[in-house]
């Protein structure tokens, strides 16, 4: 083996090794995360956590029971107005559309899906909280709900255009009517797929503070209604981390332990159980 | 998709709006019809909320360096230094660290464990941006302070990017958490524009009596590289957009300075700070005007990016069909 040839292959292997680091690092990234919010907020997280209130300012101690309810309720408001659109959207552009149609709502939906989370929440604060001159809850469902949209559409219509031609005719030939065809043979053939990608789209937005800053706002409270501003999850890890007190910063530690496993349950099983055997689309 | 089977065509309007179909296209179309609607609404209120601003200091607003909301005065200068100055210093991490661990899901790694550690990528996108800001906060920033700053600060000091105190949050810091978070989309697209090159390829350069690395490296990535320069656009788009990781350990003021261990401010962190507390009409539409720039950034960055992507991956399969 000649000289050059011994250094060819010494390069090859050092950089392919320098990949595997690479990648090594990537994941591991992943797994420091869980740790260290394990090793942080294990402890903090009680009982007290899930049923207490957050204390008055400079007391140790409470909760963050407004805020766990608050992110529920915002994320149901978001799904009740979210899912429906990019669902229905979704059977247009795969069952009924024109190609030339498909293509604007699929660049609209593309492009929403782009828009960064803070603009969404400047939207929301123009259309809800402007004209009812107050923080709300709808307000932050709003805002949620819109970043949901373009995943539940894009990949409603991909799932129902991969179900097989043969389905679709099957059912018509049998004298089934389009919509018929589409409630009863097509969705079902697809829906497994469709639930995993709305599931990741719910952890997606689950998540997400920028968009409630301003929409939800927050509350030490429990909220008083839809109309009036809520406490989250999200911005409560946010305040809280930001603060200058320790115990605020256990208690964001546990409310990031607590969101993140939450985020990452939803992820596993929608990927790992609902999935199995589908192309999951990346959001 | 329209017109499936033969019997469509030949039935009645009346028989098909019996069954419902057109009662379903008209009521699923209001639904599609709703993303566009939203979409230009998105696009019109930013717009309209912004023409104060807009009006008054115009093009002017981009090399403005005063924000001062007790002159009521602003400029758009400082934030857009800072969104390209923590930008740049994530792809500088991300891209090479990115494009590394693509290289090894997609080339090297054996199916499984390639979709494995793929999966664990995926997880790791799902992790919200403010998790990585409490992790910023609690872990990056004391680094700083204690490790990276002495240990860039000493050596290098004279250089103007490594001069000056450090207080921990900063341009540095920021970016260091952005790169974290920009990752998983990198590795994500560049494995699967990687994966879509033609086996042919890698075949031809081995045969030819290249090393691994170098069918790899001259054959395999040049022909993936449009595809790959998308996924760091797309990257780009959102290390522009991302507010609370950055809001919370940037420093927040507005300053346009050499120094990576200055504090700062970028265009998603300041409205994530100042919106709520933005008291007049014009302050409000200065703060709304910046996000109405980010849109746009984001908006040319992505549509750039799909091009990309897709050119590269119909490359790919055209190649393979022939």
């Amino acid at each position: 083996m000649s000289a050059r040839l011994r250094w060819r292959k010494f390069v090859s292997n050092f950089m392919l090794t320098l990949t595997g680091i690479c990648a090594a690092v990537s994941v591991g990234i992943l797994f420091f995360i869980l740790g260290y919010l394990v090793f942080n907020g294990g402890t903090s997280v009680n009982w007290a956590f899930f049923t207490q209130l957050p204390k008055p300012v400079g007391e140790v101690g409470g909760g963050m029971a407004n805020a766990i309810v608050g992110s529920a309720k915002l994320l149901l408001a978001a799904s009740l107005f979210g899912v429906p659109i990019g669902f229905f959207g979704g059977i247009y552009l795969a069952e009924f559309s024109g190609a030339k149609v498909a293509s604007v709502v699929r660049y609209a939906a593309d492009l929403l899906n782009g828009v960064p989370s803070i603009v969404i929440g400047i939207f929301a604060y123009s259309m809800v909280v402007l004209p009812f001159k107050h923080f709300s809850t709808l307000a932050g469902a709003f805002a949620l709900g819109l970043m949901m949209i373009p995943i539940t559409l894009r990949s409603t219509e991909e799932f129902l255009s991969a179900v097989p031609r043969m389905l679709r005719e099957g059912a018509m030939a049998l004298g089934a009517s389009r919509w018929k065809t589409i409630t009863t043979v097509i969705v079902p053939a697809a829906y497994r797929g469709i639930l995993t990608a709305i599931l990741l789209a719910l952890a997606r937005v689950a998540g997400e503070t920028a968009p409630l800053l301003f929409t939800a706002f927050g509350n030490r409270f429990w909220s008083q209604g839809w109309g009036q501003p809520t406490a989250s999850l999200p911005v409560m890890i946010f305040t809280y981390a930001v603060s200058p007190y320790d115990d605020w910063h256990r208690q964001a530690w546990a409310a990031g332990l607590v969101l993140l496993g939450l985020i990452l349950i939803i992820n596993i099983l929608a990927r790992t159980i609902l999935s199995r055997g589908i192309a999951v689309p990346r959001g | 998709m329209k017109g499936v089977g033969p019997a469509v065509g030949s039935r009645s309007f009346v028989s098909k709006l019996r069954d419902g179909d057109e009662i379903a296209r008209l009521i699923t179309f209001l639904f599609a019809a709703s993303v566009v609607l939203i979409t230009v609404l998105l696009v019109y209120e930013l717009w309209i909320n912004s023409a104060l601003a807009r009006d008054k200091f115009g093009l002017h607003f981009f090399v403005t360096r005063v924000w001062d909301p007790v002159m009521d005065e602003y400029g758009a200068l400082p934030f857009i230094f800072g969104t390209v100055m923590t930008s740049t210093v994530a792809l500088l991490i991300a891209v090479p660290l990115g494009i590394g661990a693509s290289i090894f899901l997609a080339e090297l790694a054996p199916a499984r464990v390639s979709d494995t550690l793929q999966f664990f990528i995926d997880l790791l996108a799902a992790v919200p941006s403010v998790i990585y800001g409490l992790l910023g906060v609690f872990i990056v920033v004391p680094l700083m302070r204690t490790v990276i700053y002495p240990a860039l600060n000493k050596p290098f000091g004279y250089l103007p990017i490594f001069k000056g105190p450090s207080y921990g949050v900063g341009f540095l810091t920021a970016g260091i958490v952005l790169a974290i978070m920009v990752i998983p989309y990198i590795i994500s697209v560049s494995r699967e524009v990687l994966l879509s090159v033609p086996r042919d390829q890698r075949e031809a350069a081995l045969a030819l009596g290249s090393t691994r690395w170098e069918s790899t490296w001259k054959v395999v990535v040049p022909f993936a590289k449009s595809g790959i320069m998308g996924s760091i656009f797309l990257a780009l788009a959102r290390a522009l957009g991302e507010t609370m990781a950055v809001t919370m350990v940037i420093g927040n003021t507005p300053t346009i300075a050499a120094s990576l261990f200055s504090p700062g401010d970028t265009i998603a962190s300041v409205i994530a700070n100042q919106f709520t507390e933005a008291t007049g009409d014009l302050y409000l539409q200065a703060l709304i005007a910046l996000g109405l720039v980010l849109f746009l950034l984001t908006f040319v960055l992505n549509g750039l990016a799909r091009l990309l992507i897709v050119v590269t991956t119909q490359k790919g399969s055209g190649m393979g069909n022939q």
